[in-house]
């Protein structure tokens, strides 16, 4: 009876994977899930189309995809997307783009959704320090955050109807300044390593980054480590002023566990903290501490992963 | 020389002045302590303080009119008791404040929030908007695209650059692989994020001014709600972790994380 339609999260005008947890998220919410793919071609619904629990794949295709642009994205895809409640990803554009579907459409809007219980919705506010848990009655847009439902599996053979679209842009892309390293995005990664204050020069860093390397992670930073060394930039940083993750591993290393550092990463389904200073508040919150300085813990977790992961 | 390449840049788009709106929301102090009773948040305690990213949203629009004139207005949605975030905004020099409010509301939800907010920014014949990337109680962003979408204008969201131009403004949006040097034309929505700007402070001037200065309150009609809250929590407890002592203890925690948690 009721529909859901889940937008694909694209990254280079390929399917994200999260877009396969979106599909999950729908099938809690309604009986029936189609997937839009916005894209400037249809290679990516094509592949959304073995999603398993998908009723139809709409390919949304334009011009207008080759970049994020808000205004026309909402206004192709809101032409291309049956009604019923719409499901994005809560990244950022995700989550922009929910925020204009709503609008359109004069529905609401409910964001960084973490759970789906039968009718009742739950979002993180305060910066997590609270939950509020919520029904809707009525068409809406919601975003869902990475991790909070097991991806639908593949062998799905869902029928793909391509619709055109074209809409004029609102906002031109001048100049695209390349990020300077190659490295993984702290909002993008399942598995994130992050540094603090502890860390007491930048160059020891790349510690971290060998790790991450390992275990294919991002390498975040606290505050502290963004506002003392320049080397480390505001993109790494975690917390309040910084991003939320949500990793299925956040490892902490020489972070105290300030509440606007928690704001960011508390919700990490496993918190593993290094640090020397046993009483430091982030051991409340990790599953697994070990009291030691990261001079002496991290040769042996690399030697270790090394072992295990090769 | 100051005063030279003020007088050269002072012309908005076209004939029209820059009519600059900031948004600026009043939320409990990042530092507080949030406490659930019953089965909603008590916030009968907590410092009220304007939303932060909104003092750098706050910020733009000011330098957005000392680069190419017009007025800035700043507007807020909320009872009485958030007066004081526009007295703030008044203080470091903002030239109008609107408190948006009808007092047969209660709590809004986005699209009615949004409605309101919209109607009066139309009805002022604004068309730059500044605003905080998000708030830091709903943690949402979705008040400047949502505005934007209503108003049928551009937007760029999380922006940590600004150059003013003449009939727009270029805006340093980050992306997947790297930040994005964007040209955005009016009418349009702007939602900041720290770092490209340093919020000023009031004077003891301005303070004075911002004491005396009048609140214009206005109202607007809304959509009804889609939304029920049906009640507030505190956040999930986790099952207390396990505590390691040194290093030699790193490969215990490695196998636990393989064979129990199952993330590596
Ligand atoms: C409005 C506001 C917003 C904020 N937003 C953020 C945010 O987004 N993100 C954020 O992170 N912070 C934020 N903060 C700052 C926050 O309050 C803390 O100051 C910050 O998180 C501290 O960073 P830290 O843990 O790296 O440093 P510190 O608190 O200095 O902690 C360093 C830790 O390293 C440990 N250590 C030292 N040497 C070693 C060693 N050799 N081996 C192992 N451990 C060692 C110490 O025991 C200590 O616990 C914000 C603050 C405010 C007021
Ligand atoms: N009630 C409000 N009054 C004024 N501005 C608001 C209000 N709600 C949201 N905003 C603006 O929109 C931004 C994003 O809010 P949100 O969408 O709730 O995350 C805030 O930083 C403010 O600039």
């Amino acid at each position: 009876m009721s529909e859901t339609i889940v937008i694909a999260e694209t990254r280079d005008g390929e399917l994200h994977p999260v877009t396969a947890e979106l599909v999950s998220a729908a099938n809690n919410l309604g009986d029936s899930t189609t997937i839009v793919v916005p894209s400037t071609n249809d290679a990516a619904a094509n592949s959304a189309s073995s999603i398993a629990g998908v009723s139809k794949v709409i390919a949304c295709v334009g011009d207008c995809f080759a970049a994020y642009d808000a205004a026309s994205w909402a206004e192709a895809i809101d032409s291309c997307a049956p009604s019923g409640v719409i499901v994005c990803a809560a990244s950022q554009n995700g989550k922009d783009l929910a925020s204009r579907l709503a609008a359109r459409r004069s529905i609401s809007v409910v964001q960084d959704v973490v759970g789906i219980d039968g009718g009742t919705l739950t979002q993180p506010i305060y910066s997590g320090k609270a939950m509020q848990n919520l029904s809707l009655n009525g068409d809406a847009a919601i975003s869902v955050r990475a991790n909070t439902f097991a991806a639908a599996g593949d062998g799905g053979s869902a029928e793909v109807s391509v619709m055109n679209q074209s809409a004029d842009v609102a906002t031109a892309v001048r100049e695209m300044i390349a990020k300077a390293s190659e490295r993984l995005d702290v909002a993008e990664a399942d598995i994130i390593i992050s540094g603090g204050r502890g860390m007491q020069d930048p160059a020891n860093f790349a510690n971290l980054e060998r790790l991450a390397d390992t275990l294919g992670a991002a390498v975040g930073a606290s505050r502290a480590a963004v506002d003392t060394w320049e080397e480390i930039p505001h993109s790494m940083q975690v917390g309040q002023t910084g991003k939320t993750v949500n990793p299925s591993l956040y490892i902490a290393v020489g972070i105290s566990g300030a509440i606007q550092h928690l704001a960011g990463m508390r919700t990490s389904k496993y918190i593993v903290a290094i640090n020397k200073d046993p009483e430091a508040p982030i051991f409340k919150h990790a599953d697994y501490g070990i009291v030691s300085t990261w001079e002496d813990a991290l040769p042996v977790l690399e030697a270790e992963l090394k072992a295990l992961l090769g | 020389m100051g005063f030279q390449s003020k007088g050269c840049t002072l012309r908005g788009t076209g004939d029209k002045m820059t009519e600059i709106a900031v948004l600026v929301k009043r939320v409990p102090d990042t530092n507080a302590q949030i406490l659930v009773s019953g089965d909603r948040v008590d916030l009968s305690a907590v410092k009220w303080v304007m939303s932060p990213y909104d003092e750098f949203a706050l910020e733009a629009a000011m330098l957005h009119k000392e680069a190419k004139g017009g007025n800035v207005t700043a507007i807020t949605l909320g009872n009485a008791d958030c007066d004081k975030v526009l007295k703030d905004a008044k203080a470091v020099g903002v030239d109008r404040i609107i408190r948006v409010w009808d007092d047969s509301w209660s709590e809004l939800d986005s699209n009615q929030a949004q409605s309101a907010l919209a109607n009066v920014i139309r009805d002022l014949g604004i068309n730059i908007v500044y605003c905080g990337k998000s708030a830091a109680d709903t943690g949402a962003g979705s008040t400047g695209p949502g505005v934007a979408e209503r108003l049928g204008w551009a937007s760029a969201s999380n922006i940590i650059g600004l150059e003013f131009e003449d009939t727009g403004v270029e805006a340093m949006v980050p992306a997947a692989t790297g930040n994005a040097r964007t040209g955005v034309s009016l009418p349009a929505v702007i939602s900041c994020d720290k770092g490209f700007c340093k919020p000023r402070k009031p004077n003891v001037k301005g303070i004075m001014m911002a004491k005396r200065a009048q609140v214009e309150v206005m109202s607007s009609d809304i959509p009804s709600s889609s939304v029920n809250i049906i009640s507030h929590s505190p956040p999930p407890k986790k099952a207390p972790g396990q505590t390691f002592e040194g290093a030699s203890e790193v490969p215990r925690v490695v196998a636990a994380l393989r064979n129990d948690a199952n993330v590596i």
